[in-house]
């Protein structure tokens, strides 16, 4: 906790697997981080995930309209490799919003 | 629906279609590079091609397939309309025709028919490879499958600018289940090409609450670059064949396979600079900048121009495919409003439905005077209700079967343009008046009498070219169809510009026939009315449209039997009219009932003018010649009485009304209608513009009336043209006014004729 000083709205992080296999574990996790938040800035951190697949793509989709339907903003941290690689491919850095590191295509 | 129904469906619509590509042919004519009219017959083709192959109609589907490549090549502009095409399309049209009335009688079509469709498969073949010649890729090409869209100018037939493949995928929702990933295909994808730009599809995820995260939601547009073939590009997506619906266009499509796209897309009420994205027509940024001019536009208090509109100003796509977005956001929006306008009825439920009005209507009109009879103001109060509902419904019901004559006539265009090819002749068709309504059951009976007027104008009526410019006349002969409607019947004329009726050869021609006697001397009508007797005909020879037995006294007879008249208005050398006056309707009229002794007769309403009285001093006045002085001008009667030998009422039911003369004195209105003053009165009515009075006993006022035929015995009674059933049970005819005013007004014409030529022996009488 002592590296995460600035972290003032509650986080939450994902690691290992984030795919069909742990999907349906997952958005109850997000949801409840979403509702459950009483600021209105909410933070994902992605460092650790390892895997992702289309489902967990449609999670973090599902995350971003229920984060503005309840008029929050949820931002999406330090994305991992397999993450950043799936936004590039199906270019949806622009839906999310979110800095990313921008990698040289080679 | 069962199969069969579902057939009849089929033959009813195609059956329609045909009619709509006759049409259009026969206007194409006339306007060879009008795209609607060429897009409207190549429809029609199409449309049945395809309904026919539903049911596994292969000789339908082989044949209209050949007939659809050429109108392919026409719509390609590879092909030219020319009449000899026009003229070949019209037999196939035919043939078509051919073809369902077969498959509607559920028999397999004779050895003939088989060989007409490859005799005109050949010609449909040869005309095609004239054209292929000087283009024959396309034609390949338009073979295998055209696509079933308008290809508008120049800007439809060439493909668009993109040199990418375009990809669309959607994926079923049970992909991640069965263990495959979405994004592992467009990962695929990039092994042997470029993912030129993407859009990811997130509309279809639900609401949190309803989302299953096993469920797979998304769908991808690409813009692909490759320099692999579309085998490949297919390979790739050969596991999810059954889960996902993968469409791939490839590089310089045609503006109408994005169309194509954009109709097909499942998605609705999209917005249109997502769907032109999703085409790959427009990159995000091209979108972007389109949105920024919108949003300035709207920063500067300008009335937001609607997308659409912005990126065709900017050039950025082409206005067709912004055209296909908005149709489809448009068809989204009027699929919402419900398409039911119009349902099909079987016309024996209809008949079924008038017929039972019918009997509502004598219902209601026996109960009206036994509520008349009790003298219960509410029983009257509530049978006028009645009534006057009944009178709405009736109203409404018969509406049901107007139908406009536009239809019938529009056939006559075809009847027009072979005949004049026939005979040769250049003769124009004219038509006004189409929208005029009348029962359906007229107008399919009206259609030979029709075609047999406009055949006879054409060959006898309409002079030889030369003739015409030798008269000073243009060398097009006109024939004209009109439709109007005129005191409650509905006249249809049929004009021509023709030489006009030869008075001189009718009579000579009439002596010759002993039709009349050479001392005998007729009025310019009944001259003219000489052509519609039996047997005569003035055509000095007989070709193929005349003299084959049909001749104008069947064209009569017809009219006549649908209780319409015929009229001729004829000047020599400048033209003819024939005019065929028709009830509106066959089964249920507005009557005035009358009464002459103890029956009761029923003269439609519409040709009802006035009622006068007749007294006695107008009788004394017109010395038993039955004519009267009204208001200054001539009258002539007819007494009903005495045309049909009714009897003074007998004593008997004198005798019966006295009984009931108590009950009456309470209700001095009632006795006045059920015993009226004795006293002549006169119908005035008119029809076709002669006018005559029929002297009557009683009025006995409005009332409404079924018609019913009479029987075939009594078929050939003169002045009676039905019967109907009265509210008390008794039977009332229905009185032929025609042909009342006929009589009376031949009757004159005969006496005027006689006084002009033996004036001396008609003053001595």
């Amino acid at each position: 906790m002592a590296d995460m000083p600035e972290a003032v709205c509650p986080a939450l992080a994902i690691a290992g697997e984030f795919t069909i296999f742990t999907a349906s574990t997952l958005k109850e996790q997000i949801l409840q981080t979403i509702r459950q938040a009483e600021m209105t800035e909410v933070e994902i951190d992605l460092s650790n995930v390892t895997e992702i697949d289309s489902a967990g793509l449609q999670l973090m989709i599902l995350a971003k309209i229920e984060a503005l339907g309840r008029g929050k903003n949820i931002h999406f941290t330090r994305h991992s490799d397999p993450v950043l690689d799936l936004i590039d491919l199906c270019d949806l850095a622009g839906f999310f919003g979110d800095p990313v590191l921008i990698r040289s295509k080679n | 629906m069962n199969l069969d129904d579902a057939l009849k469906t089929f033959v009813i619509e195609s059956r329609e279609l045909l009619e709509n590509m006759e049409e259009a042919l026969l206007k194409v004519e006339q306007s060879p590079d009008d795209a609607d009219l060429i897009n409207a017959i190549f429809r029609a083709a199409h449309t049945i091609k395809g309904s026919a192959g539903l049911f596994g109609l292969d000789h339908v589907v082989v044949f209209t397939h050949n007939a659809e490549n050429v109108l392919d090549m026409v719509r390609a502009a590879e092909l030219r309309i020319t009449s000899e095409l026009v003229a070949l399309l019209l037999e196939t049209c035919d043939h078509m025709g051919a073809l369902i009335d077969h498959v509607e009688a559920g028999n397999a079509p004779p050895e003939e028919v088989g060989s007409r469709s490859d005799e005109l498969i050949d010609r449909l073949k040869s005309h095609a490879n004239q054209g292929a010649a000087s283009a024959p890729e396309s034609t390949a090409m338009a073979v295998s499958e055209p696509p079933p869209f308008v290809r508008e100018g120049d800007a439809a037939g060439s493909g668009v600018e993109s040199d990418n493949w375009h990809i669309s995928l959607r994926f079923g929702r049970d992909v991640l289940r069965n263990g495959m990933d979405p994004v592992s295909f467009i990962r695929y994808l990039t092994t042997f090409g470029r993912i030129v730009s993407i859009v990811t599809l997130t509309e279809a995820i639900p609401g949190a609450d309803q989302m299953d995260a096993e469920d797979c939601y998304l769908g991808f547009e690409l813009n692909y670059q490759t320099t692999a073939d579309k085998a490949t590009i297919e390979g790739a997506f050969e596991f999810v064949q059954d889960d996902a619906r993968v469409r791939i266009l490839p590089p310089h499509s045609k503006v109408v396979e994005y169309h194509d796209l954009i109709q097909s897309l499942p998605e609705e009420e999209m917005r249109l600079g997502e769907i032109l994205v999703r085409c790959g027509t427009l990159t995000p940024a091209e979108l972007d900048l389109a949105l920024k001019a919108q949003t300035e536009a709207r920063a500067g208090g300008e009335l937001e121009p609607p997308i659409g509109e912005v990126l065709v100003s900017q050039q950025v796509v082409r206005p067709a495919v912004v055209e296909a977005a908005l149709q489809k956001q448009k068809q989204v929006k009027d699929n919402k409003g419900g398409d039911a306008a119009l349902i099909r009825v079987n016309a024996e439920t209809l008949d079924e439905h008038i017929n039972l009005i019918g009997e509502l209507i004598i219902a209601s009109a026996s109960i009206n005077l036994l509520a008349l009879k009790s003298g219960v103001p509410e029983q009257i109060e509530a049978a006028s209700v009645m009534n006057r509902l009944v009178e709405n419904v009736r109203d409404s019901a018969l509406q049901l079967r107007m139908v406009q004559i536009g239809a019938t006539f529009n056939k006559f265009q075809r009847v027009v343009r072979d005949v004049s090819k026939e005979i040769g002749k250049d003769i124009q068709l004219e038509i006004s008046g189409a929208e005029t309504e009348l029962d359906k059951t007229v107008v399919e009976k009206i259609g030979d009498p029709l075609t047999h007027l406009i055949r006879n104008s054409m060959d006898h009526g309409i002079e030889s070219a030369e003739v015409r410019l030798a008269r000073g006349k243009p060398a097009q002969g006109t024939l004209r169809l009109n439709a109007y409607h005129d005191s409650g019947s509905i006249a249809i004329e049929v004009t021509d510009d023709g030489g006009g009726l030869s008075k001189e050869r009718i009579l000579a021609k009439a002596i010759e026939r002993g039709l009349v006697k050479p001392d005998q001397a007729l009025g310019d009508n009944e001259i003219h009315n000489l052509i519609f007797e039996p047997g005569f005909s003035t055509a000095e020879r007989v070709n193929n449209l005349s003299g084959r037995g049909v001749g104008m006294d069947v064209v009569r007879r017809n009219i006549t039997a649908l209780r319409g008249s015929t009229e001729i208005d004829s000047v020599e050398g400048v033209g003819t009219t024939i005019r065929i006056r028709l009830p509106l309707t066959l089964a249920i009229i507005d009557g005035f009932l009358v009464g002459v002794g103890a029956s009761s007769f029923v003269v439609p309403l519409e040709m009802v003018e006035e009622c006068v009285e007749l007294t006695q001093e107008e009788i004394d006045a017109s010395q038993g010649r039955d004519h009267l002085n009204l208001r200054g001008e001539l009258l002539p009667f007819i007494r009903l009485k005495d045309l049909f030998d009714i009897p003074e009422p007998p004593a008997a039911i004198q005798d019966d009304e006295e009984e009931e003369g108590e009950k009456l004195a309470i209700d001095p209105e009632l006795a006045f209608l059920l015993q009226p003053v004795k006293r002549e009165n006169v119908v005035v009515v008119n029809y076709a513009g002669h006018r005559a009075g029929l002297v009557v006993d009683t009025l006995q006022g409005e009332y409404q009336t079924v018609i019913r035929p009479l029987g075939a015995v009594f078929n050939g009674i003169e002045g009676i043209s039905g019967f109907t059933i009265l509210g008390t049970g008794h039977v009332a005819l229905i009185l032929d006014v025609p042909g009342l005013v006929r009589r009376v007004a031949g009757r004159d014409v005969r006496r005027h004729a006689l006084a002009s030529n033996y004036a001396p022996s008609e003053q001595t009488a």
